[in-house]
């Protein structure tokens, strides 16, 4: 124990190993925190669930942040549902019969100075032969009317009001989403419209015509913002990825290091403790592995077997005993062989395991130290490699697939570079973390590289 | 790590009156028992990776599917059989094709077709794409390999040329002035390194390509392309500008800093003090004592960057769309081409067993050790 915080107090003289160790805590705290407030068949539910889970969020948006440096320019989402209340209301009234109006009103206050990137009317029927009717209007701040059309309404009806082309051209060329928002002066051929800012009104006219029939409506006017880190082009939370992402991408650099280091280290006591044909065996298939090519050899698995992550990170590890590391520990081990105390076990009689495993490997399992934590970020950059060639894992969402889905969809060329730069950020951060820190663990244990 | 366990070593000084004969001779003894253990480490890379690819039959069925290909194009464009029922014709070229899988041993037992399919791999036999095809049409996999590998070259070489001779003198003025700001500037920015090359070419595509536009996308010339050789030349440097800078962001640092304190460690010899005390210039110190003993352990790890730029041209490639093999292997997995991938495992370990080679011919021309048949302990 005092050997352990005399060699902590040591790695604190290292300014920037401090500020790693800081990223690693960091690191796993968010993890931590991923795994506690978003359990796994949660995260998984949000990351492959369906259009019913992400159905309400922005395409493409920007984190919500962004919003403080850029004003008030980018919206947020406005969701008004007649089923929840708010300031949505219904209106019904009986005109003859069993027909009735079924009239819904969605007024909404809208202060941003940008357009939305969407908007979506989804009506909701219920009847048993005769489907209710819809008409719908739009009333701006100024007092303008726009039809929007009218439907009959079946169960569950989406009207994509920002795709609609007859509206669009009612418009004047504008796309719903600008036209119906725009300040009528500012809108001039090769003018740039501007959003009239006010309190505006979804109308619906409903009219239903059995006992029991009803009509419900939601309105989503989509922002160009959500969230802590916005969203894909599916509208998924990037967060969801970006949170589980971590406590993934630690456990598979650590079990990676760890696995291969070990059994490098172990394999290499062997081999310099029984010597002969073994030792020779073992120094040859090490020389074989270091000209295997592992990376392609990691995407013949992933292309014909499996992308599950966990039987990856097996085939790693198996690559990795044979490491060249074997080498290294090989010439300490020869040293160690040769000391007195190990001549000592084995004249009373101590079993080669015992030898080994006992008094061998301890002497020299600080060394193991910094080369484990170096590695770490080459295993999690790694995974991120694999996943950006499209071999990432299919189930859990890591950060590695959020830059491939990036890539993929050309990102950077449509200028959504929050989509590339959080995942990238945090691959970052986890990798400099514990490099940094390896370094100066390098330095502390090797006292060779301290001198100069 | 490598350049560590060799610098514990002793090296021996050259003896006065080297016979040549003898020289000679231990060169290519040595570089013989390179060139076989590295010939049987490509046999047993090339024989795993038909062992992965074939574990789920994908090369059976392949084979056989283009077997039957064949066979039916040849009996439905033979004329004389035109005149015959179509159960007939299948049944023809059912026939047909298992007299042929027989012919080509496939209906023998496992080993022994793994053992036909690493020949066939060997010898560069490497059968017919199922998707992807050469600029000139081919579906040979051989020729649309053939085709990359320039590609994968112009990159690699030129990166790798660049870093080592950058690295090397820049530890080298760096161990003159050991201590000072610059050289903590760069130990401190060592660890950048472990963020691999195709990382910082997406960094590097955002800031020049994406916000100030003044570097291409990707790709390894315009389009069209240029007609004349040096227009041809400057669309080309161009384009190799952000992968090159890529590559050499990745590693420049962690190069220089494992010199730089490789040097410093050969520069407190007692011979090189010794110089010292004779008052040689420090230039002469540098290439005759630091640089000469130093050189087989740089030749050897530059095998190591070798091999690991290799493997990592698969990505950048991928990220910048250089037309190389690594970016072939891409597109080979994204549409399931599953010759052209095993092809491209198999070129892969065959370019860095060569590399590794021609770098071990160097370290022989190099280590005194094999040219005057120094001690040989470990």
């Amino acid at each position: 124990m005092k050997r352990f915080i005399g060699f902590f107090r040591e790695l604190t003289h290292y300014r920037s190993a401090v500020l790693g160790i800081l990223i690693i805590v960091g690191l796993i705290v968010l993890a931590l925190y991923a795994v506690i407030t978003l359990p796994y068949k949660e995260a998984v539910r949000l990351w492959r669930g369906g259009e019913e889970i992400w159905g309400d969020y922005p395409r493409n948006a920007l984190p919500q942040w962004v919003t403080i440096f850029t004003g008030n320019s980018l919206p947020k989402s406005i969701i008004l549902d007649s089923r929840q209340g708010g300031s949505a209301y219904k209106e019904s009234k009986e005109v003859a019969g069993e027909m009735r109006t079924a009239d819904i009103i969605m007024p909404f206050e809208y202060t941003s100075t940008g357009f939305p990137s969407e908007i979506n009317l989804f009506l909701v029927g219920k009847s048993i032969a005769k489907k209710p009717q819809a008409t719908m209007f739009w009333k701006t701040p100024d007092g303008r009317e726009i039809p929007l059309g009218d439907t009959t309404v079946g169960t569950n009806e989406r009207f994509a009001i920002s795709i609609d082309q007859r509206l669009t051209r009612r418009l004047g060329g504008l796309s719903p989403q600008v036209g119906l928002f725009a300040d009528p002066a500012t809108v001039a051929p090769e003018a740039k419209p501007v959003p009239l800012q006010g309190r505006y009104q979804l109308v619906i006219e409903g009219l239903t015509f059995e006992e029991g029939s009803t009509l419900e409506a939601r309105l989503v006017v989509y922002g160009k913002v959500y969230g802590l880190a916005g969203t894909d082009h599916r509208r998924r939370d990037i967060t969801v990825a970006l949170l589980w992402g971590t406590p993934i991408a630690l456990a598979f650099g650590f079990l990676a290091a760890v696995g291969s280091t070990l059994t490098t280290f172990t394999i290499a006591a062997i081999g310099s403790w029984f010597g002969g044909w073994l030792d020779a065996l073992i120094q040859r298939i090490t020389e074989i592995n270091a000209v295997l090519p592992t990376l392609p050899i990691l995407i013949l698995v992933g292309t014909f077997y499996t992308r599950n992550i966990w039987a990856i990170l097996g085939v790693v590890i198996a690559l990795g005993i044979f490491s060249l590391g074997v080498k290294n520990y090989r010439a300490m081990f020869l040293q160690v062989r040769e000391m007195p105390y190990i001549e000592a076990a084995h004249a009373y009689g101590a079993s080669n395991l015992r030898i080994i495993f006992q008094y061998m490997m301890p002497k020299i399992a600080p060394v193991l130290i910094p080369s484990f934590v170096t590695l770490i970020p080459t295993f999690v950059f790694l995974e991120a490699s694999l996943a950006v060639l499209g071999l990432g894992d299919p189930v859990l969402p890591t950060w590695g697939k959020v830059l491939n889905d990036a890539y993929t969809n050309g990102a950077l060329y449509n200028g959504q570079y929050y989509w590339v730069l959080e995942p990238a950020f945090l691959l970052m951060l986890a990798g400099l973390g514990f490099a940094v820190v390896g370094f100066a663990l390098d330095r502390i244990f090797n006292p060779r590289l301290r001198e100069v | 790590m490598a350049t560590e366990t060799l610098a514990k070593r002793q090296w021996a000084l050259p003896k006065i009156g080297i016979r040549v004969p003898d020289t000679l001779a231990r060169i290519v003894k040595y570089v013989l028992y390179r060139g076989v253990a590295l010939f049987v480490t490509a046999v047993i890379g090339v024989y795993l990776t038909v062992l992965i690819a074939n574990m789920g039959g994908y090369l059976d069925t392949i084979r056989k599917a283009q077997i039957r290909e064949q066979v039916g194009a040849m009996v439905l464009g033979d004329p004389t059989l035109q005149t015959l029922p179509a159960s007939e014709l299948r049944q023809r070229i059912d026939e047909i094709a298992a007299i042929e899988i027989q012919r080509l041993r496939l209906d023998q037992p496992f080993f022994l077709r793994s053992i036909n399919y690493l020949t066939d791999a060997l010898t560069l036999n490497l059968g017919r794409a199922e998707y992807l095809a050469s600029n000139s049409g081919s579906r040979q996999v051989r020729l649309i390999l053939l085709e990359r590998i320039p590609a994968t070259l112009v990159l690699s070489a030129t990166a790798n040329i660049a870093l080592f001779f950058t690295a090397i003198f820049a530890a080298l003025f760096l161990s003159r002035r050991y201590g000072s700001l610059l050289d903590r500037i760069v130990i401190a920015m060592a660890p950048s390194s472990s963020v691999p090359a195709w990382f910082y070419g997406i960094f590097l595509l955002l800031i020049f390509a994406a916000v100030f536009h003044v570097l291409p996308w990707g790709g390894m010339v315009d389009t069209p392309v240029p007609e004349s050789t040096p227009a041809y030349a400057a669309s080309l440097l161009k384009h190799m500008v952000l992968p090159v800078a890529a590559m050499i962001l990745h590693s420049i640092f962690i190069g220089i800093y494992n010199w730089r304190t490789f040097f410093l460690i050969y520069s407190s010899e007692d011979y090189v003090e010794m110089a010292k005390a004779k008052g040689l210039t420090s230039r002469t110190i540098e290439r005759r004592y630091i640089l000469r003993p130093t050189l087989p352990p740089i030749v050897t790890s530059f095998a190591f960057t070798l091999i690991y730029l290799w493997q990592g041209a698969i990505i950048l490639e991928t990220v910048f769309s250089w037309p190389g093999v690594g970016r072939l292997l891409y597109q080979a997995i994204s549409i399931f081409d599953v010759p052209v991938i095993v092809g491209n495992v198999v070129l892969i370990a065959y370019l860095l067993v060569t590399s590794v080679f021609l770098l071990d011919i160097v370290y022989a021309l190099l280590d005194p050790r094999v040219k005057v048949g120094g001690e040989r302990r470990a």
